[in-house]
């Protein structure tokens, strides 16, 4: 990423209440072409709602979120709000993400091949025909990013894509992030995550209603930044050249 | 007995045609009923709508005018009390509907005269069922099926997950909307036949049958009408018969059904079935 790279969405001075007290307040933030940024804070620190203002799905308040015109942008949301009981099969929530120029509801030739290559990609071919519950939790996790890869995005935008996945669909999930961002791919997500996810990131945004720092993790993730943002002292150590953060009650900011 | 005997008479012609129709339209917009937990809302806007059918027979208004104009009413108020916020939505239904339920009533207590069409307004009839309404019903059936053609994936997407849709270019307040006007067509031209206290068990029987029977959504929104179709044709057959109103006759034969593919399909369909709506 280069200080030239064109700005995808600007989301400049924004507060957003619920009709309630303040969400997020006054928050400037970029995301540029090729970035990748993920967003940490505690639980109702107002994480999900700065994704949807970047998102469109929500107004802000106050200020203003520029998108780039006819930015195309891919939404996964968290695994815990899809409803698994919904009779479709991993084909037809793929297919569904690419709007059809053609009013028919059956997928031309060119669509199932595309729908095939994407399933291929995220390792899924072959299970077109199985329902979405019939899945194992990285395959149900990988659906969902292959409807929104589907979509050829520009940006790709993430609601905790590895909460509540086993270790291994969470390396999974962060080799394909990796690959896509280095693909040319915009990337920004939310995560509680900090050690498995965040401080793999080039950057990395601490928010609790503001936006506390934004920069990399090595800059960003110190005792200081994360008490501010969490509410409670955080020890950030250094292991093998990884930082680490661990809330033990015995560290000392 | 002749099974085929009341085949003779045109009323039951005409009166069997809307029943198979009328299933299969409910069958079809069923599927997005049970989907997206709309029941409550069928169930009670079919009892609003009564309120209309009422004042329309007293007033000598034509029932679809007067019960679709009501039923308008009664929607935008309900979306209206329900937008305050201090209120849910599910409660707005209870009042507003009930309400104009309860005006219904009244008005066939103070109007004894129009007491036979109300009656047959609440528990259906295939004596009042002429060929407008056969072609009402037909009307309203193409309408649904074209809807549901050129809008499949976008009423799919906005059905199956919302907030994703919305941010995928498509426009789900205007499917919503477009679901709640097909849900509100499929009521006020089919309650002729079903009887406004027993419409909203069609719209959700046939569907809920077929989620049982199939994990696929296309299947799913092709066995649900053919469900309601059967159940619409077996069961007016059987009302002649046994002398019982058509709507009661067909609502039964679809629990019928429902029961026995409930206890054919086992685990696997009791989990479809309980888990519909539940993420």
């Amino acid at each position: 990423m280069t200080s030239t790279a064109r700005s995808l969405v600007e989301v400049d001075g924004v507060s957003h209440s619920y009709g309630g007290p303040l969400v997020l307040d006054h928050i400037h933030l970029s995301v540029e072409a090729g970035s990748f940024l993920g967003v940490i804070g505690p639980s109702g620190s107002g994480k999900t709602t700065l994704l949807r203002l970047i998102l469109g799905s929500l107004s802000p308040t106050i200020g203003t979120v520029n998108r780039e015109p006819n930015l195309r942008v891919a939404y996964v949301p968290q695994v815990e709000t899809v409803n698994w009981n919904f009779p479709i099969t991993v084909s037809e929530v793929v297919l569904m993400s690419r709007p059809p120029s053609i009013r028919r509801p059956w997928a031309t030739e060119s669509e199932r091949r595309d729908v095939s290559e994407v399933l291929e990609q995220l390792g899924l071919a072959g299970l077109g025909d199985r329902h979405i519950r019939e899945l194992s939790g990285g395959q149900q996790q990988r659906v969902f990013l292959a409807r929104a890869l589907h979509r050829k995005p520009d940006l790709l935008v993430l609601d905790e894509p590895t909460s509540g996945v086993d270790v291994r669909t969470r390396h999974e999930v962060v080799h394909l992030l990796t690959d896509l961002h280095r693909d040319g791919m915009a990337v920004v997500l939310t995560t509680h995550d900090i050690n498995g996810l965040a401080t793999h990131l080039p950057r990395i945004a601490c928010v609790n209603r503001e936006l506390i720092a934004l920069g990399s993790p090595r800059d960003v993730l110190t005792p200081q930044v994360l008490e501010r943002t969490y509410g409670a002292p955080m020890e950030v150590l250094e292991h093998g050249g990884l930082l680490l953060v661990t809330d033990s009650p015995l560290a000392t900011s | 007995m002749n099974l085929f005997e009341p085949f003779q008479f045109a009323f039951f012609r005409n009166g069997i045609i809307v029943a198979v129709l009328a299933g299969a339209i409910c069958g079809l917009i069923g599927v997005y009923v049970v989907l997206r937990q709309m029941s409550y809302i069928g169930h009670g806007l079919s009892h609003s709508i009564f309120g209309g059918a009422a004042a329309s027979a007293v007033l000598s208004v034509n029932f679809y005018l007067g019960a679709g104009l009501w039923g308008l009413l009664s929607a935008l108020m309900i979306g209206r009390v329900a937008r305050r916020g201090k209120i849910g939505s599910d409660a707005a239904i209870g009042v507003i509907t009930t309400a104009s339920f309860a005006m219904g009533l009244a008005l066939s207590n103070l109007f004894g005269q129009a007491k036979r069409s109300i009656d047959a307004v609440l528990f259906g009839s295939i004596l009042g069922v002429g060929g407008t309404d056969v072609l009402a019903v037909l009307g309203a059936g193409v309408l649904s099926v074209v809807v549901i053609y050129a809008c499949y994936r976008h009423l799919l997407f906005a059905t199956f997950d919302p907030e994703v849709a919305n941010v995928s270019g498509v426009n789900v307040a205007r499917m919503e909307a477009l679901l709640m006007l097909m849900l509100a067509i499929t009521i006020l031209f089919t309650m002729k036949v079903m009887g406004v206290l027993l419409i909203s068990a069609m719209l959700v029987t046939p569907a809920a049958t077929a989620r049982m029977m199939t994990n696929s959504f296309a299947r799913m929104l092709t066995i649900a009408p053919i469900i309601g179709a059967l159940c619409g044709f077996t069961g007016m057959l059987l009302s002649y018969h046994i002398d019982v109103s058509p709507g009661a006759t067909i609502i039964l034969i679809a629990s019928t059904v429902f029961l026995v593919v409930f206890t054919v399909t086992g685990s696997r369909g009791r989990r479809n079935v309980a888990g519909l709506g539940h993420h």
